[in-house]
């Protein structure tokens, strides 16, 4: 396919892969930010066409990971609901929350429904009045503008029978927590292309500097993953801490102006608790008031306290890069994809489940 | 999630938040949303995340990839990468 294929040349890939290894002289750590990164670097053993001086760590991009328990019960409890046609990502069915996850909701009787987009959750919602449609608005940037797309749709066609559980999430402030972090040992970033779509490049400037680490915004597909990693390398060796665009055949400087706007009207900044990183200051979105009657979670009255995640699952210290998903004591017995115990291994982003899939054969060997 | 695949764009129709096209994905026609897109027309390609298009794709940018290497001049013969045991072979496919 075009805009696909070109870039998974091995020839250039090979160029580029010498090219790392001529600029490189010393050790350095990395860390790619969203999930499908995570998923395309292992699954084409890009990290091992590194020199051994560079570290690749996986962050939290993964918002299905992310999403907290809370809010799984919530979808959970909406599932139970005789009048509701709770609509989600197919990612988000099998992500357990305190006692049970969607997929046990719907096979309970609960009328859940996996759709492709919130515009698939607003369809249905017209050819059902006499029903009410949840859809379970979960991700980063790039997933919110269809999300409030859906809501300014929804007000316009007088539709009172729709409204979003939402969960948004956003991506520099949880780098700004990482970066924080005592523990963290990252010192260049590729940032998450589709999220720069949205938002933009500016959002990285402050960071980059306040905290001296490069950032390359990076495409998906192995050429641009090579060419972001050269880079951020190239940044750290020559002492530089800019922000550079790798991906700039989708990715301008002031993002997309007209998806920005719509997030403005319908979205404002709130606090967020992460699953796994507990709560992070100004790092989600949430319905302004002056959309409220479209919050699922005001609409049913829902219990929106935050709850604790029992259980041997260690997504945190996963999702900030600190462990490596094989050293999970649980990872490939009593955790897999089949029996998930946590998210990263449910999800098709999840830094757990991209191991899994690819690397364990010869990790237990 | 923050998957959005590349698609080329046939037909446009309605204004405003209404405003979609029908785009084809290799072999797989699609209705997709260009309210955040005003500026894309016909036969553009579009990367689309769930159901709408964030972004259309610039088919300059789109080769600086294979540009970037003599750019930067790190291109190189590529004999010492062997020497120093790392890879030879494409392997990125
Ligand atoms: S392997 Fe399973 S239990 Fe361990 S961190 Fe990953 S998802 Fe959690």
């Amino acid at each position: 396919m075009k805009f696909l294929d070109e870039y998974r040349d091995p020839e250039t890939a090979r160029r580029y892969v010498q090219a790392i290894h001529r600029c490189v002289t010393r050790p350095w750590t990395l860390m790619e930010v969203c999930g499908g990164q995570t998923h395309a670097i292992v699954r084409h053993g890009l990290d091992r066409l590194l020199p051994e001086e560079v570290t690749l760590l996986h962050g939290p991009g993964c918002p299905v990971c992310v999403t907290p328990v809370e809010r799984i019960d919530q979808a959970v409890h909406l599932a139970g609901n005789p009048e509701v046609i709770l609509c989600s990502f197919g990612d988000m069915l099998r992500v357990p929350g305190s006692c049970r996850d969607l997929l046990e909701a719907r096979a309970a009787g609960g009328d859940v429904r996996v759709v492709y987009s919130p515009l698939d959750a607003l369809a249905l919602a017209r050819r059902h009045p006499d029903r009410q449609v949840v859809f379970f608005a979960v991700g980063f940037e790039t997933t919110a503008p269809a999300n409030a797309l859906a809501v300014a749709m929804a007000r316009r066609q007088g539709l009172d029978n729709f409204s979003i559980l939402v969960s948004h999430v956003l991506v520099p402030p949880a780098i700004e927590a990482l970066l924080a972090s005592p523990r963290n040992r990252v010192q260049g970033f590729l940032a998450a292309g589709h999220v720069c779509t949205i938002m933009g490049t500016r959002e990285y400037e402050p960071l980059a500097r306040r905290h001296r680490v490069p950032f390359v915004v990076t495409g998906f597909e192995p050429l641009d993953l090579l060419q972001g990693i050269l880079m951020c390398l190239h940044q750290l060796e020559e002492g530089r801490f800019e922000v550079e665009n790798q991906y700039s055949r989708s990715v301008a400087a002031e993002g997309n102006p007209q998806a920005r706007r719509l997030l403005e009207e319908v979205f404002e900044v709130v606090p967020r608790r992460w699953r796994g990183l507990g709560e992070i200051p100004a790092s989600g979105l949430g319905l302004r008031a002056d959309w409220g009657e479209f919050d699922a979670t005001s609409r049913f009255g829902l219990d929106d306290r935050p709850r604790e995640d029992a259980g041997e699952c260690r997504a945190g210290e996963v999702l900030s890069g600190v462990l490596s998903p094989v050293d999970c004591p649980a990872f490939g017995g009593r955790c897999t994809p089949e029996t998930p115990l946590g998210a990263p291994m449910v999800s098709g982003e999840g830094a757990c489940a991209a191991y899994h899939r690819y690397r364990r054969l010869e990790e237990a060997t | 999630m923050c998957l959005a695949v590349p698609g080329q764009l046939l037909e446009i129709r309605g204004e405003d938040l209404e405003r979609s096209g029908r785009v084809r994905f290799g072999g797989v026609i699609r209705e997709v949303s260009l309210a955040c897109l005003p500026e894309a027309r016909v036969d553009d390609y579009v990367l689309v995340h769930a159901g709408l298009a964030i972004s259309r794709l610039d088919a300059d940018e789109a080769e600086q990839v294979f540009r970037y290497l003599e750019e930067i001049g790190l291109a190189g013969s590529g004999t010492e990468v062997a020497q120093r045991g790392g890879p030879t072979g494409g392997g990125a496919s």
